[in-house]
């Protein structure tokens, strides 16, 4: 726990000596706004919710996430430094862990910095504050999800660009699977029990009741499985690629 | 026995990059790893290490085995990586603090640390800057502190000098033998200088083989140029000092070496390295021959070095011609 605490602090410092955080942030946080007020129509609807707000943080996290992700083994693997970490005496967990906690801590602050959206609802109107509670933390929970299957990628590949395409894709197939297209596609052909394990593996479909305020025990064991299982694999893949 | 490797073999897909290779190093010893690029060095101390798992055979630092104890191993160990590969971002200070939290250092033990490392390695300058703007010297010491800070019962450093001038490889190689009492040390260098500059034992590694295992000055025996007699001598007195040395018990052969206006380069190399200079210097005095110096080679490490690692590559690529003029003739036939 306290090597876990260590590597995900150096990291997450590490995060803001680049400006690579800064620009993340200032676009993260341009794009929430600007989709919310511009495409959702947040004014116009007159409604005291932030249902359009959070409606795009899919497709906000399905492109920033990889670029957040991309780096955490990969640079590492590229500059050599994953040797120096690696000969430290740490287990590849505590690695792995902490570097993604700090991913994660990072994402965390990018979503707090949006925290002008909900004074502004609760100035204009009288909103239900514990549904936008319920919705930050599953946004975050989303966030986490797709920032475990960037940094497993990552860990794959000594370019960060590849990492950031795979990454990009790999959120792509998670995020789409429950929509209409996706499902035809598989209901055509396969048992209606797979089509609908599929269904569920959808981060959409996963993130749709939280972002309502609906806390579903499900949902966030959900992304607890899809963080745990791609930060198992993140950690094979850096044992096999250490040793190769 | 601080440091002990046991038939240490490590292939990637069909390539053998260390083959069956065994050594162990005491306290107090310094080992010198020589071999060609690409010979195997730093594959078997990144397996020394814990970073690589070896194929087949085991590492063993302090009595722990390096795949069933890794933790103890690295807690054991300093290791400096090829190349000092270090977070860019960070500065020298803010990297030894780091690495003093993961390493679990006192209070007492990282102020010690810290002052030792910063101080033996003259860090104070650029203690915070960030580490990518300092030149490759200064890259090159700050993983050398980063490795010593926790005094390690083993240092494993790859290519500790490559990149510091004179100067600063003179600074390391002292602190390397104020270190070496306390601990096992092992350096992988292409220097030959070095090896007989610090290390009590020289370890030469070619095409992942070991093929010596010696301290420096038996290498050097191995040499050609072992106890042979060098002489300057100016060109009125060639001819005769060339019949003389042929004609002294003992003597192999005689070399002209180099030749100038004013003096002539010989040497004279002995038969199986015996001590010749005797001999030769009575053999002058009986001449009466003036020499401008003389001297007594102890054998050139360059020399065995090339020796080892460049015969069996030899020996392979006439098989290979050897199998190839087989074939032709088969062909022909």
């Amino acid at each position: 726990m306290r090597n876990v605490y260590i590597i995900g602090s150096r990291e997450l410092a590490a995060y803001f000596t680049s400006p690579v955080a800064y620009v993340f942030i200032v676009i993260f946080l341009a794009l929430a706004g600007g989709l919310t007020f511009f495409f959702g129509n947040w004014l116009e609807r007159g409604q005291a919710d932030l249902q359009v707000f959070f409606i795009y943080h899919p497709y906000l996290y399905l492109f920033l996430i990889p670029a957040v992700g991309m780096r955490l083994w990969a640079e590492e693997r590229k500059s050599g430094t994953m040797e120096f970490l690696m000969t430290l005496p740490i287990s590849t967990g505590q690695a792995v862990i902490g570097k993604f906690v700090a991913a994660w801590i990072f994402a965390g602050i990018a979503l707090l910095l949006t925290f002008p959206i909900w004074i502004s609802v609760n100035y204009l109107g009288n909103p239900d504050n514990g549904v936008i509670l319920t919705a930050y933390v599953g946004s975050w929970l989303m966030a986490g999800g797709f920032l475990a299957l960037s940094s497993s990628v990552s860990a794959l590949t000594k370019n960060q660009v590849v990492a950031f395409v795979l990454a990009a894709v790999l959120g792509f197939i998670f995020l789409m699977s429950g929509v209409e297209i996706v499902q035809a596609f598989f209901r055509a052909w396969a048992p209606p029990k797979f089509v609908d394990a599929i269904a569920e593996l959808s981060f959409l479909t996963n993130f749709g009741d939280l972002s309502q305020g609906v806390i579903d025990i499900r949902d966030i064991l959900f992304f607890a499985s899809v963080i745990g299982v791609a930060l198992f694999i993140n950690t094979a893949i850096v044992e096999i690629k250490k040793s190769a | 026995m601080l440091l002990e490797i046991n038939s240490l073999t490590k292939r990637f897909g069909p390539i053998t990059a260390v083959d069956n290779v065994s050594f162990s190093v005491e306290r107090g010893e310094v080992l010198g790893f020589l071999g060609p690029n690409g010979a195997g060095k730093s594959t078997t101390m990144k397996m020394a290490t814990g970073y690589l798992s070896p194929t087949a055979g085991n590492v063993k630092v302090c009595g722990y085995d390096v795949r069933s104890h890794p933790i103890e191993v690295k807690r054991r160990i300093g290791y400096l990586p090829e190349g000092a590969p270090l977070y860019g971002e960070m500065t020298p200070f803010s990297l030894l603090n780091f690495v003093s939290d993961i390493r679990k250092l006192s209070r007492e033990e990282r102020k010690h640390g810290m002052e030792h490392a910063i101080e033996s390695l003259h860090l104070q300058r650029v203690l915070h800057q960030p580490i990518e703007t300092l030149s490759k010297g200064y890259k090159r010491r700050v993983g050398l502190a980063q490795a010593i800070i926790h005094e390690p019962d083993v240092l494993v450093l790859d290519e500790p000098t490559d990149g510091l001038d004179p100067n600063q490889k003179h600074e390391v190689r002292e602190l390397l033998e104020r270190m070496a009492s306390s601990k096992a040390i092992i350096i992988s260098t292409h220097i030959l200088e070095e090896v007989d500059a610090v290390c009590s034992r020289a370890i030469i590694i070619s095409q992942g083989k070991l093929v010596a295992d010696q301290k420096p000055s038996e290498l050097e025996m191995r040499s050609l140029y072992h106890n042979a007699v060098g002489i300057r001598v100016s060109y009125e007195n060639l001819e005769q000092c060339i019949r003389v040395m042929n004609q002294i018990n003992g003597v192999r052969s005689v070399e002209h070496i180099s030749q100038s206006s004013q003096l002539n380069h010989l040497i004279v190399f002995p038969i199986s390295g015996a001590d010749i200079l005797t001999k030769v210097s009575s053999a002058l005095d009986e001449n009466k021959l003036k020499v401008a110096e003389i001297y007594l080679e102890k054998g050139r490490l360059e020399d065995v070095f090339r020796d080892l690692t460049l015969n069996e590559k030899g020996a392979e690529l006439e098989n290979v011609s050897n199998s190839n003029v087989a074939k032709e003739v088969a062909g022909h036939a």
